[in-house]
């Protein structure tokens, strides 16, 4: 098992990464900040921790995959990247804009090192099973990490894939739910209500694991319980805040698809700003 | 009287023989593993043979994610359900990234017969068309479907195989050749230049036998491959024989007739005529009563050709 990173170290990484959605998103002009400010500790999680994976040999086979089925997400996912060392920081720069390897929903053709396209909904999780059964036949030890939005979850197909899952005992499969309960119409309870949430994915036949998505040990331990399941995939429940980190943003619909300008982005750099000290006098007393 | 077999058969003899040589072969079925004859393959191999359930979107995905490991899936279903049900999952999990999925639908057209409109395919040609990295192959009988069914295995890229339920006469050889994209002429005409695919193939022949009993030289062409399609025989065709009429057992609409009619509009215009299933759905009934009923025979064809023939002397005189 791998050492676990310091959290405060992870917490900052968390801040650096808002920060550098914000930037991309205000520099794009359009662009999705709730659900890719509401994943950042996930993917921080496993980008930082669990996922075996190495950016300077992108397409090793024995890497474990990560599939962005909440594909709008991807500001997140192409900022951990860029930090991980997968391209140019200042790539990100380029995001939405005409030539560009960061398409606007994450598109394979253009940047290769992803594992698939996403952005239209509830794809994801049937890919992450083919991956596992071929891994499986093959045998091959990887694993595949499957981030599902809440409002993904009206699709049909993530249920099918769902008990595709369980009837294949893909114990290499782990779905996170980034449950931050906003879709563009509304809050998931009142647009189309999940619940029971958990009750339904163990009815799939699924284990389930609940936790505070934004609480780094609650996540690190619920990646390593999978190392412990056999004969069944799981399922990460994670409760999250849209707009996480950004005051104005937090449970906001508003900020759902809508970028910042430059008066909110200069605004939101101060509160980050303002934990970031925050962060390092906490620090420096331990 | 010429061997008649389904091109469904010629399909799971092909996958099997497939999987022998390519241990890289997996088949996904969506419940119809008999009906696709992918059972064939399930029987031989049956650890590289996934039951997927009434689930054609899943399926699609699935299969996309076999690719992405270097596996080569087929994913056998009706062809209506195939393409319908999963338009958009094969256009972002497989088209978009090119991924070398094989999509196998039997049950295309109305032969289908007494299952009903819900179940004939009619639209599959005109939905993969539009979908950017898709190659659309139509056998036209059980040697050409072994043939393309081993041929889409070898070909880098997703592959919708269109197949059919019923018998159809062997109107090609063993040793005909069979290459993604090029057309297989077979029969030559100087008068009018039939293009055809599936069943649509024999008609076309019998029709031409007819026709050249009359002194009409007819030019026959089996366009298995749809997409990419090849410009190059078809717009010899239209500068040799001056006029074309297509043959599909499908919808008129963006099919193979609308496929030929870009080539031709775009490159050397001449009178051209389309015969398919007029813009309606099917109905149940026997398939030799439904090709009359929608005007699939070569007697339709033999009434088509005269009228397009007239049209091209009007158009010859007139330009």
């Amino acid at each position: 098992m791998n050492p676990r990173p310091n959290i405060n170290f992870l917490k900052k990484e968390a801040i650096s990464i808002r920060r550098d959605i914000l930037i991309m998103l205000e520099q794009a002009g359009s662009g999705h900040p709730g659900g890719s400010l509401s994943c950042v500790e996930l993917l921080i999680g496993l980008y930082y921790y669990k996922l075996r994976h190495n950016p300077k040999n992108p397409y090793l086979a024995t890497r474990d995959r990560f599939i962005l089925s909440k594909g709008h997400g991807c500001p997140c996912l192409y900022a951990v990247l860029a930090r991980q060392g997968y391209f140019p920081k200042d790539e990100i720069l380029t995001l939405r804009k005409v030539g560009s390897r960061l398409q606007g929903h994450p598109d394979k053709a253009f940047l290769p090192i992803l594992e698939t396209t996403s952005g239209s909904l509830g794809q994801g999780l049937s890919i992450s099973n083919g991956i596992a059964l071929a891994a499986k036949l093959d045998r091959l030890d990887i694993r595949v990490y499957c981030l599902l939005g809440d409002g993904e979850l009206d699709e049909g197909q993530i249920w099918e894939a769902a008990m595709t899952s369980s009837h294949y005992k893909l114990d290499n499969v782990c779905a996170i739910v980034d449950y931050n309960k906003f879709q563009i119409d509304g809050s998931v309870k009142e647009v189309k209500n999940l619940e029971p949430l958990v009750k339904k994915w163990k009815a799939f036949n699924w284990h389930a694991i609940e936790i505070d998505g934004h609480n780094f040990k609650e996540i690190m331990d619920a990646y390593d319980e999978l190392d412990r399941i056999e004969g069944k995939p799981t399922i990460i429940i994670a409760h999250t805040i849209k707009g996480k980190g950004v005051s104005f943003m937090e449970n906001n619909l508003d900020w759902h698809g809508v970028a910042p300008k430059r008066e909110h982005l200069d605004k939101a750099l101060k509160e980050l700003e303002t934990e970031e000290k925050a962060l390092k006098s906490e620090y420096d007393r331990i | 009287m010429t061997e008649s077999k389904p091109t469904r058969d010629g399909f799971g003899e092909a996958l099997v023989e497939l999987g022998r040589k390519n241990p890289d072969v997996v088949v996904l079925s969506a419940d119809l593993t008999s009906s696709t004859r992918a059972n064939y393959f399930m029987e031989v191999f049956p650890e590289r043979f996934f039951k997927m359930g009434v689930a054609e979107q899943d399926m699609i995905g699935t299969a996309a994610g076999f690719a992405l490991m270097g596996k080569v899936p087929f994913a056998c279903t009706f062809g209506i359900f195939a393409t319908g049900k999963t338009w958009e999952q094969l256009r972002v999990s497989v088209c978009s990234m090119k991924l070398n999925v094989k999509l196998a639908g039997s049950h295309g057209g109305i032969t289908v017969g007494a299952d009903g409109a819900t179940h004939q395919a009619l639209e599959e040609i005109t939905l993969m068309r539009a979908l950017s990295n898709m190659t659309i192959l139509i056998p036209c009988d059980y040697i050409e479907a072994k043939k393309a069914t081993l041929a889409a295995y070898s070909f880098a890229g997703p592959v919708y195989l269109r197949l059919g339920k019923e018998t159809v006469p062997i109107v090609t050889r063993e040793d005909d050749p069979f290459e993604i994209g090029k057309a297989n002429i077979l029969r030559e005409g100087s008068d009018l230049t039939i293009i055809a695919c599936g069943i649509m193939v024999a008609e076309a022949l019998r029709a031409a036998d007819e026709l050249e009993k009359k002194g009409i030289g007819i030019k026959v062409i089996n366009l298995h491959t749809i997409k990419p399609i090849d410009n190059k025989t078809i717009i010899d065709a239209a500068k040799h024989t001056g006029a074309i009429l297509t043959a599909e057992e499908h919808t008129v609409m963006g099919g193979l007739g609308g496929a030929v009619a870009e080539v031709v509009v775009r490159n050397y215009p001449v009178p051209m005529d389309i015969v398919g299933v007029n813009d309606t759905f099917g109905q149940s009934g026997k398939p030799h009563e439904l090709v009359k009923l929608y005007n699939l025979t070569y007697e339709n064809l033999i009434e088509r050709v005269k009228l397009l023939i007239r049209r091209k002397q009007g158009f010859r005189s007139k330009y």
